[in-house]
């Protein structure tokens, strides 16, 4: 159980990027966050696993306070909730398996045998084990994110982070990646946060959604309901419910 | 007439190459763990950082800086005495590779700072969300997907020392600048001038050569 608890990110300069957000997003659900560019979201997701430091506000995991860590508490912390970028954020210069292996390496400071094997099991479940030994700019996009998703998914983490996950890639590659995060939700239980800008990809996977605008949450619920009566003005507007010419 | 010039000045010439390609390697070399450290100190202090420390990177931005501004025939005589203390002369190849190497530490740690600053911000963002500690971050991630940038900054710095060296030929530190200087400018050799500058122009296209096709070689992108 994540709870974000009255979060503000204000950065120097009196920009408000996050104002009194309060959310909870239960183990083992697919959570996601909408909002128009610039509304907060990618702030939001990275406070979560503290890559932004929220300026006042608490957010506990399983109850613990974790805006407070630092050091080996911090690095430990983050292992167990996993990332996913827009721009896949892959090592050029590693192979695919050398990525794949890079937070056993972030944990321990070595790769071992069983790690490289787990890697393998892991790149074969997203379904690229014949690309162990290929580099990053020899993969399509969609490819790409599915290293990245089984580079998550390395150190079994508790939660993945999903930030714009499948905007950078064509609706065929999309539907690929948004299957494979919800099987992989199913099997391991793994609770998954989805920040994106489109509804589509909401309506696919997620159970719950909350609305951002502005760096507020103006809509919040469970996604049929959410879907069925939007009440803010953001959510029609993201659910083309309005009239785009008036 | 070839073979006269040949046999006079083939071994000059020979020993001339040795001691430029002692000098230009020894105090890269050497700058380069220096550099290194400055650059990776630079980039992680840096305003945005992994580490922003902005006192400590204004004071090293400035003393790179100066470093960097001093003329080198200046640098090199400055630092006579300190050299002489060091490694017991201020002639010659061996006392010319100190000052070479105070010279080129600041060009390298600024090099090499750009070539940390190229690396996606997306792949460290992503390190670090792994749960990577910062050195490992440095060691695992930021320097191997640096290198091939970091390669072809040798090459500009290679060719950089090796007109450094010729410089130092002027105040008696041996190799080919030297050669040029003694026989070709006081001595009006014209043959030993020409073939000092055309050995010169060999050595630059093999450097850069050889390591555009190292950098080639390390690059998967």
């Amino acid at each position: 159980m994540i709870s974000i608890k009255h979060v503000y990110k204000t950065y120097d300069g009196g920009a408000e990027a996050l104002s009194d957000i309060n959310l909870e997003i239960a183990d083992g659900d697919i959570f996601g966050i909408i909002g128009m560019s610039g509304a907060g979201k990618s702030t939001l997701v990275r406070t979560i696993n503290l890559l932004e430091r929220p300026t006042t506000g608490v957010i506990e995991v399983d109850g613990r306070d974790v805006t407070a860590l630092s050091g080996e508490e911090l690095r430990a912390y983050r292992r167990r909730v996993a990332m996913i970028f827009q721009n896949f954020g892959l090592l050029a210069q590693k192979t695919v398996l050398d990525n794949v292996c890079f937070p056993f390496l972030a944990a321990t400071g070595k790769v071992t045998e069983a790690n490289r094997a787990r890697a393998l099991e892991l790149l074969d479940r997203v379904g690229l084990a014949e690309k162990a030994q290929s580099y990053p700019s020899q993969l399509s996009g969609g490819q790409k994110q599915r290293v990245a998703i089984a580079r998550a998914l390395a150190c079994e983490p508790e939660v993945i982070l999903c930030d714009e996950a499948t905007s950078a890639l064509d609706p065929s590659s999309t539907n690929t990646i948004l299957k494979l995060l919800r099987d992989i939700n199913r099997e391991t239980g793994v609770t998954l946060v989805v920040i994106t800008h489109s509804m589509d990809v909401v309506e696919k996977i997620c159970n719950n959604v909350a609305v951002l605008e502005r760096g507020r949450v103006v809509e919040q619920g469970s996604v049929a309901e959410v879907f069925a009566a939007p009440r803010a003005e953001a959510t029609r507007v993201l659910l083309g419910k309005v009239d785009w010419d008036a | 007439m070839l073979n006269n010039f040949l046999a006079e000045f083939a071994p000059l010439l020979i020993q001339g190459t040795v001691d430029t390609l002692v000098m230009v390697f020894a105090s890269t070399a050497v700058a380069y763990v220096i550099g290194t450290v400055l650059g990776v100190i630079l980039h992680l202090t840096a305003p945005g950082g992994l580490r922003p420390v902005p006192a400590l990177n204004a004071v090293l931005g400035w003393v790179v800086n100066i470093g960097r501004s001093l003329p080198f025939i200046i640098l090199l005589i400055a630092l006579m005495p300190a050299t002489q203390a060091l490694v017991g002369t201020s002639t010659g190849v061996v006392g010319v590779i100190p000052p070479l190497v105070v010279a080129t530490a600041p060009f390298v740690a600024r090099m090499v700072e750009q070539s940390l600053a190229e690396v996606s911000r997306d792949a460290v963002e992503a390190a670090e969300a792994c749960g990577a500690s910062v050195p490992r971050i440095v060691f695992s991630a930021l320097l191997p997907e640096a290198l091939p940038s970091i390669v072809r900054g040798v090459a500009v710095t290679l060719i950089a020392v090796l007109g450094y060296t010729a410089i130092a030929g002027a105040v008696g530190a041996g190799g080919l600048g030297d050669i040029a200087i003694r026989y070709g400018y006081y001595r009006y050799e014209d043959e030993a001038m020409i073939v000092t500058v055309v050995l010169l122009v060999v050595l630059v296209q093999l450097i850069q050569s050889v390591c555009n096709a190292i950098a080639r070689k390390v690059d998967h992108r």
